[in-house]
């Protein structure tokens, strides 16, 4: 038998400090769906989708009730589509992202990942389809994620991608006017994109995965918020005790649902993806983490290192609560979904150069972050090239999800309702990078030695 | 299958005969039982064999969660396992 404070500890991170299960996401290969015929193509893929996926939801209620956990998103990765639309004779990929639509609609999730190409040395004619049609397929689906890998730290950077997707962005946006340019909340620019990643919009199924494949990502800010607070002033190693700790804690019942929800649906465990995601809701912040650690507000000098703390003490507890670590691992930093880094943006603690330094030490990077309309395409391609670069050449991965909000100027807000929050609009340095963006190539990969 | 029962609220008289009639109608065995005050909160704890049970977790789940709300206290039904991957390594 437990201890009653076991219980009761147990208990209170899931009624009291929103502990929950962030996401199963099954991921499908949709390889062998590929045709020269276009409707051939997309029927293989709704059909395949629909077989595979068609007891996610329910077995993820179950374990719900079961273990009274809450499992909040249902989700499904599939296969770049770059590479399986690139057989079918035609121009229009657009009836692919309808088809992914449907099959996510009719199973029940609401997202599916994968829309997709990963062009880190260059384009092939499929990957430039795919990209151009990025604008398109995210203003005329509800579903339907999309992501573009721009940069790998074995291949260096693909500058002529990063220039296209300052444009796509924009166009995202465009296509999207009437709901705050929601399109780019879809969209995710990745460098050294991870092939097992559970958490939407980045998510997509791996060219190295097996068939089909179960992986689970969970959250718990306002767990290790709770613990921080819990420990007032001791000192750093304490704190990165009690992290790691509860990192644990929170991991371990990651772990079990992945199995349960891998062993219901007979479908192989993949990973579990340690990383701290928050939401909108109170208490559910990972910008509150690190002003329990002593900072006035999250952006104040002292971020990164508090975060660094974080980030490094949530692996360590995880990747001995998992069997299998995969994904993005460690905390996540978008601005629009965290009531904390709201308020700081708004306060005047936090920009978007200290959020950029801020993803050198945690696990994604430029994350739902609003700026003004009128930002030049030049301009966000240059920010994806800065945030690229830091993943690079740090061997990590880096994510840009930005949203050119348009008609919105600084200080305005932009709703994007329910998980999605709402976003402060930001400002942009102001002088241009126009001339550096359309040099176009690549920039090589980085030494590996010699780091310093 | 093992299954721990917490209910947790403001105290009043009859919420273990409640709970436990529902269990015994539904053939449920109770392995040890704690009840105690915690920062003024009623607090009951409860390991019960679900491997006899008559009806599936589900329907327990429904009828517990009934009686919790006719008593104005929070009931939950969880598998063992979340408390044993969660405390034990």
């Amino acid at each position: 038998m437990f201890s009653r404070n076991e219980i009761i500890e147990t208990i209170n991170m899931i009624r009291q400090e929103n502990l929950d299960i962030r996401t199963i996401t099954m991921g499908i290969s949709l390889r062998d769906c590929a045709s020269e015929s276009v409707e051939r193509a997309t029927g293989r893929i709704y059909d395949k989708i629909c077989r595979y996926a068609e007891k996610l939801v329910k077995t993820g209620e179950d374990i719900e009730r079961e273990f009274g956990i809450p499992i909040i998103n249902k989700r499904i990765a599939v296969t770049p589509i770059a590479l399986v639309a690139e057989s079918s004779n035609t121009n229009d990929y657009t009836p692919f992202a309808k088809a992914l639509d449907r099959a996510a609609a009719n199973v029940g999730v609401n997202f599916i990942g994968g829309y997709s190409a990963l062009v880190h040395k260059g384009y092939t004619r499929g990957d430039r389809l795919l990209v151009e049609s990025i604008p398109e397929a995210l203003a005329t689906t509800e579903r339907v994620c999309s992501s573009v890998n721009v940069a790998t730290t074995k291949a260096g950077i693909n500058m002529d991608a990063v220039m296209d997707m300052g444009r796509i962005i924009k166009e995202c946006a465009e296509r999207t006017r009437d709901m705050g340019g929601f399109g780019c909340a879809k969209l995710v620019v990745f460098a050294n994109a991870p092939e097992d990643n559970p958490f939407m919009a980045g998510a997509f199924h791996g060219i190295g995965e097996p068939e089909c494949v179960i992986n689970v990502g969970v959250s718990g800010p306002g767990v290790v918020a709770s613990a921080v607070r819990a420990l007032g002033d001791a000192d750093f190693g304490t704190l990165a005790e009690t992290v790691k700790r509860t990192a644990f804690k929170i991991t371990r019942v990651g772990q079990l649902v992945a199995q349960e929800a891998a062993a219901r649906l007979n479908v192989p465990f993949g990973i579990v993806d340690l990383s701290l995601a928050p939401t909108p809701a109170i208490g559910d912040s990972v910008a509150r983490i690190l002003e329990e650690m002593g900072l006035e507000r999250c952006g104040a000098h002292g971020t990164t290192a508090a975060l660094a703390l974080l980030n490094d003490a949530v692996k360590k507890g995880g990747v001995m609560a998992s069997s299998q670590v995969g994904g993005l691992s460690g905390a996540f930093i978008p601005v629009s979904e965290d009531a904390g880094m709201i308020e700081a943006v708004n306060a005047g603690a936090l920009c978007l150069e200290k959020l950029e330094a801020m993803t050198c030490v945690c696990s994604v990077g430029l994350d739902m972050i609003a700026i003004p309309g009128d930002t030049p395409a030049s301009t966000i391609s240059a920010i994806i090239a800065d945030e690229v670069a830091i993943g690079v050449v740090n061997q990590k991965t880096t994510a840009i999800r930005i949203i050119p909000a348009p008609g919105k100027k600084e200080g305005d807000m932009v709703e994007f309702g329910g998980l999605f929050g709402s976003a402060p609009v930001m400002a942009v340095n102001p002088y241009s990078a126009e001339r550096f963006i359309s040099r176009g190539g690549r920039i090589p990969a980085p030494l590996q030695s010699l780091k310093n | 299958m093992k299954a721990v029962i917490t209910v947790l609220g403001q105290d009043r008289i009859g919420i273990i005969a409640s709970i436990t009639g529902i269990l015994a109608e539904e053939n449920v065995n109770i392995l040890d039982i704690s009840q105690t005050i915690m920062q003024n909160i009623f607090t009951m704890i409860m390991l019960v064999d679900l491997s006899k049970m008559k009806c599936d977790i589900q329907h327990l789940n429904e009828r517990l969660g009934k009686a919790g709300a006719q008593l104005g206290v929070e009931v939950r039904l969880q598998r063992e396992e979340i408390f044993t991957s969660m405390h034990r390594i």
